[in-house]
């Protein structure tokens, strides 16, 4: 089962603040999920190959020719804050 | 109190490949453009872009590893790198975890100066990576905000990891030089520092030798260092450092989470940076947008067959074939592959290598760095230069002249034998000498009288005078004949 700490870590990871009551929801209903996805475990893979991929599709490339990119305006129209040519977001202190 | 120690280093080099677009999408990779006129929904991690790799990225990494001596597995696939930063849109950075697409070759390094054991560096691994945005602190002017330009996100990366098998600095900085000439020899990198296109994270910890047997002090990685002479000087920095911290702490590794410090240039000391995330942190999964790789061994064995010359072999070649030092070989090969082939012209031309890397050193990569010149703007062809060399060796020019002769043939465009002509050179036959070197004696009684005595630097005297009165002879000849006329008077 997922404790608390695990989702406290894993939340500050994805930098989400919650509060207690929203930390206990979560911890409850991602222990469920978790839970839910484990019963995989049961089965036996010890002769089965790990498989990287869902699709048994390999080797999609495309060719190295840079086109046109989208428009400052248009890349940016959707930024909660901007100035004329960036992205604006919270100070990010050090490095 | 001295204390022996064994300074352990490892190498992480990041190169942006030469590539017109970027890794996953078709944006290009420009450096310089305004900024976030270089994004489309890839860059940006849009819900429902899909990224698609690019070919000529992976057959770049595939070249740098073989040249690097790597194995390739025949299956390589791509993992999410999960962190939140504002440079990285996606929330992940798209790389490679468990099957890197090259890993265990090596580089060999030496030093021709002979400061350090010629020894091989074991690569760990080469992987492919996206690179992410920039931030940009706007603090002189006291905003809260930090800017955000996304047009260097998705830049492929080849991110080189070395073993920790360097024992100083100054190998340090040898394995850097030697990857850059690499690197740029096969044509994957610009390696550019001031663009970013080579970045260079530095693993440093002491082996110490105490009463109480081996102890290894806390391992540190170095970031922010702008060139390897940084990269040099950070690492003898913390060498320092780490032995007075242990001296005073006894702190030694597993005692303290890895640390990772800045290298502040102008106060030139390294500073602690916020402590790194556990790799298990990062939440590697495989990414499902993307699909794996797969090379076959003919292949590979196609890219290696297709190899330049790379710098070692060489180095080694002229060494060899052109009877030059280790250290001129060296001087010659850093050049870039152009040099060499103008050296080896020069060389075959007039049959003298060490004469042949002379004239190049001295003078025409002299010459070059003069005008801000590359070998292919230079006005002599290796042909002239050859021709001027040769005469030079046959004694038809004397070499007091061949600087004089080089400089008319560089600003006139004209072979050797115009030029000569041109200056009214020609060699003085053995009559004329004979003739000046009597005169002179004839003139100048002392200083027949102090060789006589013993001491035969009297005769430089004569060589000015020589020279007034026909500018083509030889000081040496001058030097020689007199000498020999002198000792049969007596
Ligand atoms: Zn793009």
């Amino acid at each position: 089962m997922l404790d608390r700490e695990t989702v406290e870590k894993v939340a500050l990871l994805a930098r989400l603040k919650l509060s207690d009551e929203e930390l206990a929801t979560m911890t409850d209903q991602l222990g469920k999920i978790v839970g839910y996805i484990d019963q995989l475990s049961e089965l036996d893979t010890d002769n089965v190959e790990p498989m990287a991929h869902a699709v048994e599709l390999s080797n999609v490339f495309k060719s190295d020719e840079a086109r046109p990119s989208l428009d400052r305006e248009a890349a940016l129209s959707n930024a909660p804050k901007k100035d004329d040519e960036c992205y604006r977001v919270p100070a990010v202190l050090g490095e | 109190m001295s204390i022996e120690f064994e300074t352990i280093i490892g190498l992480e080099v990041h190169v942006q490949l030469a590539t017109e677009s970027k890794l996953f999408c078709r944006c290009s990779t420009k450096f310089g453009s305004p900024p976030n006129t270089q994004t489309c929904p890839v860059c940006t991690g849009s819900p429902g872009a899909l990224p698609v790799m690019n070919r000529h990225a992976f057959d770049l990494s595939l070249k740098t590893a073989v040249a690097l001596n790597c194995e390739i597995p025949k299956f390589t696939k791509w993992d999410r790198k999960q962190y939140y930063y504002p440079d990285l849109p996606k929330g992940y950075q798209i790389s490679q975890f468990d099957l890197p697409m090259s890993q265990h070759g090596y580089l060999e390094i030496s030093d021709s100066k002979d400061r350090f054991e010629t020894k091989k560096v074991g690569i760990t691994r080469a992987h492919l990576e996206e690179d992410a945005g920039k931030s940009m602190h706007d603090e002189a002017a006291g905003k809260a905000d930090s800017r955000i330009d996304l047009n260097r996100t998705g830049t492929p990366l080849l991110e080189i990891v070395s073993e920790p098998d360097m024992r100083s600095p100054l190998e340090a900085r040898a394995y850097l030089d030697e990857l850059k000439l690499l690197l740029t020899y096969i044509n994957v990198s610009d390696c550019n520092m001031q663009e970013g296109s080579l970045r260079v994270d530095a693993n440093v910890n002491l082996h110490l030798q105490t009463d109480d047997g081996k102890v290894a002090t806390p391992i540190v990685e170095v970031k922010n260092m702008n060139s390897f002479r940084a990269v040099e000087r950070a690492l003898a920095y913390e060498v320092d450092r780490q032995l007075a911290h242990w001296k005073k702490t006894g702190e030694k590794i597993g005692d303290v989470p890895k640390q990772t410090r800045g290298w502040d240039d102008s106060a030139e000391v390294t500073k602690a940076q916020r402590s790194k995330e556990e790799s298990s942190d990062y939440r590697y999964f495989p990414d499902p947008d993307l699909v794996p790789i797969t090379t076959t061994d003919e292949q590979v064995a196609k890219v290696r067959d297709s190899l330049c010359e790379l710098p070692a072999a060489l180095r080694s070649r002229l060494v060899k074939e052109q009877s030059i030092t280790p250290y001129d070989a060296g001087v010659i090969v850093n050049q870039g592959r152009a040099v060499v082939d103008y050296f080896l012209e020069v060389a075959e031309g007039c049959g003298d290598g060490k004469q042949a890397s002379n004239w190049v050193q001295r003078d025409v990569l002299k010459n070059l760095k003069e005008n801000e010149q590359t070998i292919d703007q230079f006005g002599m062809s290796a042909t002239s230069l050859a021709a001027l060399v040769k005469s030079v060796k046959a004694g038809d020019l004397d070499n007091s002249r061949a600087g004089e002769v080089f400089e008319y043939m560089l600003a006139n465009g004209k072979d050797v034998v115009a030029s000569m002509a041109a200056l009214g050179i020609e060699k003085v036959d053995d009559s004329a000498l004979d003739d000046l070197c009597r005169e002179l004696l004839a003139a100048n009684p002392k200083v027949v009288a102090d060789v006589q005595g013993g001491n035969q630097k009297a005769i430089g005297a004569l060589i000015g005078q020589a020279k007034k009165k026909n500018p083509n002879v030889s000081p040496n000849d001058i030097r020689g004949k007199c000498l020999a006329m002198i000792a049969e008077m007596s």
